[in-house]
């Protein structure tokens, strides 16, 4: 008996690495769950058109944002302008595919200089590690220290969040930079409490205690033990939050908060456009709407539909 | 052994049932052709390990399977009526009414927002037409039948205000208020603490001689089922494998599956020196691998011809009561799968001197682990109030030798887990001292020297969640040896895998993840985990309890070979007593914060006994139906830690100190108790004396214990 079970695991030893768990498999599981789920499909097929002419909006258009026609004003659309015009006959396309840029390709710093990777996207992304470190240590170490940072987030949760918004930005100046960091402080809230949350129920396992018991360091645990394990939730809920701040810029742009006025700005077309509605000219309006509310729904099916599908799988 | 039931009325008879749930990937059989047959006042234990389909039966027979169970196949006749294809609102006038049904955990069947009494009530007025006075009256009487204490007050209460073993009581009770022809009990003692347990085990054996209902009784727990069943069924993968009355079932086990698992638990009093436990290989297969047209069992059998993979064995009569499924049921000589003894017994009784055996490693004097009490009240918010702490460990004193395992036993709330997190660290110690290779450790872990804390291990209980759910096993285990820089950085990987290989895993698992892992294989790259820093000390915080009995067997001895290979000292903490005799060398019995007896294994299971020690012992479940026991239940709760009893802590429990003490036990109340020991280094914290101790009859006799 004794043998035989020696013999087997040396037999077993001999197989080679044949089980790939890598990277590859996890994507293919990843895009199964994705496949599965027709909600989800749905959203990742509007959000994918958005990044892709977005990408590409230099080569999809022959007119720049900012060319005006001064023949060809408030047009509907037509040949040579496939969206129309808007009052100052600029080319609606070329000016809502720009606008998406801003919003998820680049983040213009100064007018020469930009990063890649959208405005929405960086503001959530720097929401992401303020509020993931905030709520990390407060649900890990506990105590005073919880208190007093959800206290403080709390008190941010109480004021309106667009109040909060037309605070932070009226202080701070309407630029490309400054929208991130709106963005940053108006989501950081919420995001901790979930990591929060989250944190309080992994900290319970008895991995937790085993790598207590080895003597790691707080932030090993913080960090590699236990944040891994709460990145489905965080990156639905980050989906979400995306979509709120891409409305969020549609606001402060409407509000005259927002990019600096000439640059092609989603919500500052449509607080231009909205002048010419009643004349008979509702599109210069009418696209960048539309593109806020398709983009915005689009992030909003595709979490959704994450989130349900993974949950059956458990 | 019980005659059989003087009126022997069919209640339920099942034939050729099965269930399947829909999935994904098609239809999935849970279960698979089961026919059994309950009569009046009889119970049928229902047995088997977690996946082999016991609840899906219990729930099947109610058609309460949920959106996605079906039942494909077979009939359920209930009292002469069919069940199978019955609307949903006929069910419902049945469940609750003729049958009704206990699950393993109270909270979930009682609603935590309504007073007991509605609760109780209520199901007489949904099923009869009587007033509500008299049904609250007729609850009372129900509550006072399983022996509430108080049964008036106890109405007025909301569920959580009583404790786990009442609010099974108060189930069972609204069980019973209808005169249910059947009940269908499915674990309902597995979330239970063994005395309790033995109580409720008591009760249900009381009320079925009382009401004559038909019992089917679902356990996992062999010992369990010895105690309360008439027949047995022996349940496999979905497939029934063996039926009989109990008595012929553990004295004649035909079906090698059955055979397997009796000889994979420890009985109470075996010990590690003089028997083998002997697991069973493999792991039960998932619905979907289950062949149709072959012996289910027989990947894993020890028996297996090609004959068994030919064709499914139907049930071979063994006697006229007892059938099993295999076709060499007749054949196995069954007395040579007795358990086999030791054979290297003497070779044992002198090992090779390992360096440093016996000398002293961890020793504790004093200790005490208190919680402070958070109270809500304004005074002590201002910091005025007076401050109270749970004493979750009092004033606990150990010695550990080297190369020694110190079992600690005792119920839930008694403080051992607390006692561990103490000694490695991760909980604050309020007072006294602990020594580690003679340096003084009462530091937590965070304050700590690396090379000591790397001495000192643990192995934990819940496999699920002992590991990182997003790394691999390679990783996993690599992390402790990076860490403590057990080998060169260029040598991590092969350690890994001979770690791997030690626990009994092949190299293929480097890069599995958790989940990918059955129960039993994570807890040995738990274990391995555990052994990569080389510790002095290993502490295993209940490492088999959440384990099924065949893969226990396997774990428990590979705890045994890696002690024996790397003479690790090892405290291992159980509430299976029978467990903890066979793995320890010394045990010490903890109640409510303190230890009340310790010494060398073998003295402990022996009278003298301290009187809680007892109790324990007369309520392990024993898986032999022929076994003597002593019946010693112990009235009342486990007192609050934050206000434990004066003088002796367990005189408010202690059935001995009123008959065996003068002024029926005045002392106890008052004093607290010296500690006595014998000759064999055994103590005892009681104020009885040795001499009437020892004047006790033993608790068990049972073949074991007699050889």
């Amino acid at each position: 008996m004794e043998g035989s079970r020696e013999a087997t695991v040396s037999a077993e030893n001999n197989i080679p690495e044949v089980e790939k768990t890598g990277r590859l498999q996890r994507i293919r599981q990843g895009l199964a769950v994705l496949f599965a789920s027709k909600v989800a499909l749905t959203g990742s097929l509007i959000v994918l058109f958005w990044i892709f002419v977005a990408i590409f909006a230099p080569l999809l258009t022959p007119y720049g944002p900012l060319d005006q026609d001064w023949k060809a004003p408030n047009q509907g659309p037509s040949k040579s302008h496939i969206l129309g015009t808007d009052e100052l006959g600029r080319d609606l396309w070329s000016r809502l595919i720009h606008g998406a840029r801003v919003v998820l390709v680049i983040l213009p710093l100064s007018e020469n200089f930009w990063l890649p990777g959208g405005t929405a996207i960086w503001g959530v992304l720097a929401a992401l590690l303020v509020g993931t470190t905030l709520g990390l240590i407060g649900g890990y170490y506990g105590g005073w220290l919880d208190e007093i940072v959800m206290r403080l987030l709390d008190a941010m949760m109480a004021v309106p969040i667009i109040l909060l918004y037309m605070l932070i930005m009226s202080a701070l100046g309407a630029s490309a930079i400054n929208v991130v960091i709106a963005i940053t402080i108006v989501g950081t809230p919420g995001i901790a409490r979930l990591v929060r949350s989250l944190t309080l129920d992994i900290r319970t396992r008895e991995y937790i205690r085993a790598a207590e018991t080895r003597g790691e360091s707080p932030w090993y645990i913080m960090f590699v033990e236990i944040l891994p394990n709460a990145r489905g939730p965080i990156i639905v809920d980050a989906m979400l939050r995306v979509g709120y701040a891409i409305f969020a810029m549609g606001t402060l742009g409407f509000l005259g908060l927002g990019l600096p006025p000439p640059s092609p700005d989603w919500g500052s077309m449509v607080a231009k456009g909205r002048e010419f509605i009643l004349e008979g000219s509702p599109w210069a309006a009418l696209w960048p709407s539309i593109a806020i509310a398709s983009l915005v729904v689009g992030l909003n099916l595709l979490a959704d539909g994450l989130r349900e599908e993974s949950m059956r799988y458990q | 052994m019980d005659q059989p039931p003087a009126s022997s009325d069919l209640v339920l008879d099942v034939e050729n049932f099965t269930i399947a749930y829909e999935t994904r990937k098609g239809d999935v059989e849970a279960v698979r052709n089961v026919s059994f047959k309950v009569k009046k006042g009889e119970t049928l234990g229902l047995v088997g390990e977690s996946g082999c389909g016991k609840s899906t039966i219990a729930f099947g027979i109610v058609n309460f399977l949920g959106p996605n169970g079906k039942i494909t196949d077979g009939r359920v006749q209930f009292q002469g009526e069919e069940l199978v294809g019955r609307s949903e609102a006929e069910l419902k006038e049945l469940r609750g009414n003729r049958i009704a049904m206990v699950f393993q955990d109270p909270m979930q069947a009682l609603n935590p927002s309504v007073r007991l009494g509605e609760q109780l009530a209520e199901v007489l007025t949904f099923h009869q037409s009587i007033s509500q006075d008299e049904a609250w009256q007729r609850s009372i009487q129900m509550l006072k039948r399983v022996h509430m204490p108080d049964p008036d007050d106890v109405m007025n209460r909301y569920p959580h205000q009583i404790s786990g073993g009442q609010q099974q009581r108060v189930v069972i009770a609204m069980a019973m208020l209808n005169n249910p022809a059947l009940l269908i009990m499915d674990e309902p003692t597995t979330a239970l603490d063994v005395t309790v347990e033995a109580a409720v085990l008591d009760l249900i054996e009381d009320l079925k001689n009382d009401f004559q209902a038909a019992n089917i009784f679902i356990t996992h727990n062999l010992g369990v089922v010895a105690r309360v069943s008439d027949q047995l069924c022996v349940m496999y993968a979905g497939q029934m494998v063996e039926k009989g009355p109990v008595a012929d079932i553990f004295r004649n086990p035909s079906h090698p599956y059955t055979m397997g698992l009796l000889a994979s638990v420890p009985r109470l009093g075996e010990t590690k020196s003089e028997s083998i436990l002997e697991p069973i290989r493999g792991r039960v297969p998932p619905p979907a691998e289950r062949p149709k047209d072959a012996c289910i069992f027989a990947p894993r059998c020890d028996y297996v011809t090609e004959k068994c993979r030919e064709a499914l064995p139907g049930m071979t009569a063994v006697s006229s009561v007892h059938e099993a499924r295999c076709i060499y049921a007749l054949d196995i000589d069954t007395q040579k799968r007795t358990r086999k003894k030791r054979k290297t017994v003497d070779e044992k009784e002198a090992p090779e001197p390992v360096e440093g055996i016996g000398k002293e490693l961890l020793s504790f004097k004093s200790l005490k682990v208190f919680y402070p009490q958070e109270s809500n009240s304004v005074v002590s918010l201002m910091g005025l109030g007076e401050k109270k702490f749970v004493k979750a460990v009092d004033d606990v004193s150990v010695r550990l030798a080297k190369g020694r395992t110190l079992g600690v036993v005792g119920e839930s709330g008694c403080g051992k887990s607390t006692l561990v997190k103490g000694i490695i660290g991760l909980e604050p110690i309020t007072e006294g001292a602990i020594e580690f290779l003679g340096i003084d450790i009462t530091q937590t872990v965070s304050a700590r020297e690396t090379n000591l804390i790397r001495e000192m291990q643990m192995v934990f209980q819940n496999p699920d969640s002992t590991l990182n759910p997003s790394y691999s096993i390679g990783r996993q285990i690599a992390r402790p040896i990076q860490r403590f820089k057990t080998v060169p950085r260029n040598q991590v990987k092969g350690e890994v895998l001979r770690l791997l290989k030690a626990v009994r895993l092949g190299a293929h698992y480097y890069d599995r993840l958790p989940r990918q892992l059955s129960g039993g294989e994570k807890q040995r790259v738990g274990i391995a985990r555990a052994l990569a820093s080389r510790p002095d000390l290993i502490i295993c915080d209940e490492p088999v309890s959440a384990l099924d009995v065949s893969v226990q067997a396997a774990v428990i001895n590979l705890l045994l070979e890696i002690q024996e290979m790397y003479g690790s000292s090892m405290i291992f903490i159980a509430h299976d007593l029978s467990v903890v005799r066979y793995f320890s060398d010394d045990i010490a019995v903890m109640y409510l914060g303190q230890i009340v007896e310790i010494g060398p294994a073998e003295v402990i299971y022996e009278p003298p006994y301290h009187p809680y020690t007892e109790a324990l012992l007369s309520a392990v479940p024993i898986p032999d139906p022929d076994a003597d026991q002593k019946e010693i239940r112990l009235s009342g709760n486990v007192p609050s830690a934050l206000n434990p009893p004066s003088g002796c802590r367990f005189h408010t429990r202690c059935p001995r100190r009123k008959e065996m003490l003068p002024q029926e036990g005045h002392i106890c109340e008052t004093e607290t108790p010296p500690w006595q020991t014998t000759e064999q280094g055994h103590r005892i914290l009681c104020h009885i004396a040795l001499e009437d101790l020892k004047s006790v009859e033993a608790v068990v006799h049972t073949d074991a214990s007699a050889a």
